[in-house]
């Protein structure tokens, strides 16, 4: 095959737009970011409000109750029910989502540009004036008990709270999805208490971006929200102590046809200098579809249709993960190629080549993924969330811009190496255990 | 027409032109961020395959990333990423597109991608052999090795319909894909890759002039080719109810979809508004028909769904399709009084018709769904590219939320009405692993 000659050169980079971010306190301690960007008529709404469990303890129940919450916070108040808070944000185009992660309870929607003061009010109502009525909550923790019960009948998700569990121990980061039977044990009573002391303004932050026009929209803020209030304090997770690996885990799925392979481990905070480093170190092993992981085990052998590696952040914890759901028949040999790769990219250096093209790719799907008006409200309230100013993207960006491959390497030595990761794998452990073993010992408990 | 489709209409003008060899170019400019997209558009999906080729469309997809002339394997990959820019490919009913959004720099570089493959794609037995097994993977994750993998996209068209092209399994089934042959793929690409039968279809930070040099650069040397007919894929509507059942050994909760035949998407358009607007009406969101019904006062359902077009886009599809309402409900909920509950509210409608202020609120949620995703450069782009191929008029796109806007009360109850009770197709999952 002939080299490609032909390709045409890149012309000149065009400047990206700046941010025009108005930031705000309001009295009550609510955050405001707001941000104009050309586009569609509509703007982006996100309310972050800090939702950690306080303790490991009090994880399981916490989680069950956030999960009932985010909702039946949507149920009804003091002036609508559940259908009247739909329609009042339906007309201008809304549709209020509540989400909870293990840091954080989101509201997020999008609107019509000329809805803003309504929808604002809508939001208001449901923060200050929910009503959790008792019946209507009894059939919502059903639904979520249900919804919970399909969830754990995902293999993806099987995985993914089994290394959670694995990786996070006695932190409230374990628990990453509640127990069914905690669940249907929630009552309305206790939703209404958990909301009058954690949904609280102070430590929360608003996020708005779109077509408007920045100084009417902390206006309208201002009035809509003035009378969210709330004694206490926002609570974040406690610190996440490190835990050393222990032994792979096999998470048994008798008669899959798939094993899904995951590993997990440390990785620095946002506010490391070490983060630009390893991004780039984990785009070059299994970040984008140009990277090694994909060309081994995918491209050049088969095994697997979206093996992936990725750096995640928790507002007290950052992750490196490695996915790779493989056919049950080379789960030995694919968990040996991701394992090569790791222990590749730990010991020899990156080539100038593919530290380049990384930095490119990082540098340009941030630029597409902030390019719309909810890609950029999305990334600037995850940033709140990490105590982070929407000013932190340039600086990232410049950041990126002079890692070495040298810091690379030292990198990936430290935060990619396989012998730091925890593994994980969701299989018919009769048929995977034994190839398994060929990388240490092995433990298996039931799904 | 409100202000905002209005707007949407005014702010992206379409240009179009075709090349010698048959393809047809759409640009549609928009300099606001410095990003482009560039799409190409085959007129093949999963309904043209033939039979003993089941899921050949998609696996043919997944050809044209393995190389092409100028560019070896992989290559075409780090090309595009490392300019900055994001690739990939679908595979619909009707077409298949190729599409990557990059930074404006790197226009030229994705033109030449595109034309390199549209002439020639690398097609070896090696790289065939590979993809079976990486599709196989695609399969596994998607269907075979999750619950409700194949429900209803794959399972409901086999009931609902009668012929090949809307039965057959669009994935493909793993006896057809194995004995795919390199002869295969080279009949395939020559019968249904001529520059013809493609779209292509550039938005974003362009200058129309310079777009149209570059794209005459690239895409004029691509031999043309004789382009076949577009087959039909239109089919008689039922006169009776058609019922399946199917076991789910991996799903914890049953489920149940309904489909019903709706208008035609292209030959009766308006007709076919009102059904779209008829899904939304039913199940978006907590003030929907379906929503307060099933879910919230008989609390007979854990979840509902409605929309048009087998895979969720009712604008990317032609005849036949369908209107799907997907409901999970719990194990003590007879699945009959699921399927009595939505024939009543949507008989409801079709009896009393729907008030102009709940439409109305039902319109602007929908024209703010369509305008957030023309926020995004590619997603503007490939529904320009889609309008384009499938209507044969980019410029619809940028009309529909102004045409949404303007579907009165009637051609709801219009729609409602086609949903008979008695041609309704009903596929029942049972979950019959237990809990696990």
């Amino acid at each position: 095959m002939s080299a490609p000659v032909l390709v045409p050169p890149l012309g000149e980079p065009r400047p990206q737009p700046e941010l025009a971010v108005t930031e705000e306190t309001l009295p009550s301690g609510l955050r405001l970011v707001v941000v104009p960007r050309p586009g569609v008529p509509l703007v982006e709404l996100r309310l972050r409000v800090p939702f950690a469990a306080p303790t490991a303890r009090a994880a399981g129940q916490h989680t069950a109750r956030a999960a009932v919450l985010s909702g039946a916070v949507l149920l009804g108040t003091g002036r609508h029910d559940a259908p009247g808070i739909a329609e009042a944000l339906q007309a201008h185009g809304g549709e209020l989502s509540v989400s909870t992660d293990p840091d954080r309870l989101l509201f997020a929607t999008t609107l019509l540009a000329d809805g803003l003061a309504p929808v604002l009010g809508v939001v208001a109502e449901v923060l200050t004036d929910a009503t959790y009525p008792a019946g209507q909550v009894e059939a919502e923790r059903a639904r979520v008990a249900e919804r919970i019960a399909i969830a754990r009948s995902q293999p993806g998700v099987i995985a993914r709270t089994a290394l959670a569990s694995r990786r996070y121990g006695a932190h409230p980061y374990a628990e990453q999805l509640p127990e069914v039977d905690t669940v249907a044990a929630v009552r309305s009573q206790a939703l209404r208490k958990l909301h009058r002391e954690r949904v609280l303004p102070a430590g929360s932050t608003l996020v708005l971006v779109g077509d408007l026009d920045p100084a009417a929209a902390v206006d309208a803020v201002g009035s809509a929200l003035g009378g969210w209030a709330g004694e206490g304090t926002a609570v974040a997770a406690p610190p996440v102590s490190l835990t050393a690996p222990g032994a792979l885990q096999v998470v048994d799925r008798p008669g899959a046809v798939q094993s899904n392979l995951r590993l997990g481990g440390p990785a620095p905070m946002r506010t490391d200098p070490d983060l630009p480093a390893v991004r780039l170190a984990n785009m070059v092993y299994g970040g984008y579809f140009s990277s090694r992981l994909v060309e081994n085990i995918r491209e050049r052998r088969g095994y697997s249709y979206s093996p992936r590696s990725s750096v995640d952040h928790l507002a007290a914890a950052s992750s490196f993960l490695v996915e790779a759901d493989v056919a049950t028949e080379v789960t030995g040999p694919a968990f040996l190629e991701a394992w090569y790769e790791l222990g590749r990219i730990a010991l020899a250096p990156v080539t100038a080549d593919e530290l380049d093209a990384a930095r490119r790719y990082v540098l340009g799907s941030m630029a597409l993924s902030t390019a719309t008006h909810a890609g950029l409200a999305s990334t600037l309230s995850a940033l709140a969330g990490s105590g982070l100013p929407p000013q932190w993207l340039a600086e990232h960006q410049q950041a990126l811009a002079r890692v070495t491959v040298e810091e690379v390497q030292d990198a990936a030595r430290r935060f990619l190496q396989p012998a730091g990761l925890t593994a994980v794998v969701v299989g018919d452990a009769d048929r995977v255990t034994e190839d398994l073993q060929t990388f240490g010992p092995v433990e298996v408990v039931r799904a | 027409m409100t202000a905002t489709g209005a707007d949407l209409t005014l702010r992206h003008p379409v240009e179009r032109f075709r090349l010698e060899n048959g393809l047809r170019v759409v640009l549609a400019p928009d300099r606001s961020v410095p990003v482009v997209a560039v799409t190409v558009s085959y007129d093949v999906g999963m309904r043209n395959e033939p039979e003993g080729r089941t899921g050949f469309a998609h696996l043919f997809e997944h050809l044209m990333f393995q190389g092409s002339a100028n560019v070896p394997k992989m290559e075409h990959a780090r090309l595009v990423q490392a300019a900055g820019g994001t690739f990939n490919g679908s595979t619909h009913q009707d077409y298949t597109n190729y599409y990557e959004a990059l930074p404006a720099e790197a226009l030229e570089r994705a033109l030449f991608l595109e034309a390199d493959r549209m002439a020639a794609p690398a097609i070896t037995e090696e790289n065939l052999r590979n993809q079976i097994d990486v599709v196989k993977e695609e399969i596994r994750v998607n269907v075979l090795n999750r619950p409700y993998g194949a429900f209803p996209w794959l399972q409901l068209p086999q009931i609902a319909f009668d012929g090949f092209a809307n039965t057959h399994d669009g994935y493909g089934s793993f006896v057809d894909l194995e004995s795919s042959t390199v002869d295969d793929a080279a009949d395939f690409f020559h019968r249904h890759y001529a520059p013809g039968n493609a779209v292509l279809c550039l938005g974003g930070d362009l200058d129309v002039d310079e777009a149209e040099r570059l794209v005459r650069r690239w895409f004029d040397p691509v031999p043309a080719r004789e382009v076949p007919p577009t087959p039909p894929t239109g089919e008689p509507s039922p006169t009776s109810v058609r019922s399946g059942v199917v076991e789910d050994r991996l799903a914890p909760a049953p489920a149940v979809a309904l489909g019903w035949r709706v208008p035609d998407p292209v030959g009766d358009l308006d007709g076919y508004l009102g059904t779209v607007l008829l899904a939304e009406l039913l199940s978006e969101g907590d003030a929907s028909r379906l929503e307060r019904r099933l879910v919230h006062d008989d609390q007979l359902a854990i979840a509902q769904s409605s929309y048009v077009g087998l895979f969720g886009d009712p604008f990317d599809v032609r005849d036949a399709t369908l209107l799907t309402t997907q409901v999970h409900h719990p194990t003590s909920v007879p699945v009959e009084k699921v399927v009595a509950a939505v024939h009543e509210e949507v008989g409801r409608i079709a009896a009393e018709g729907v008030g102009p202020d709940e439409l109305a609120r039902v319109q602007a949620r929908t024209e703010a769904q369509l305008l957030r995703q023309a926020d995004s450069v590619l997603g503007r782009t490939l529904g320009f590219a889609t309008a384009e191929l499938v209507h044969g008029r980019a410029e619809l796109a940028g009309e529909l939320a102004a045409r949404l806007a303007a579907v009165r009360p009637e051609q709801v109850q219009v729609a409602a009405r086609g949903l008979d009770p008695g041609t309704v197709a009903v596929l029942e999952l049972r979950a019959t692993g237990g809990r696990r």
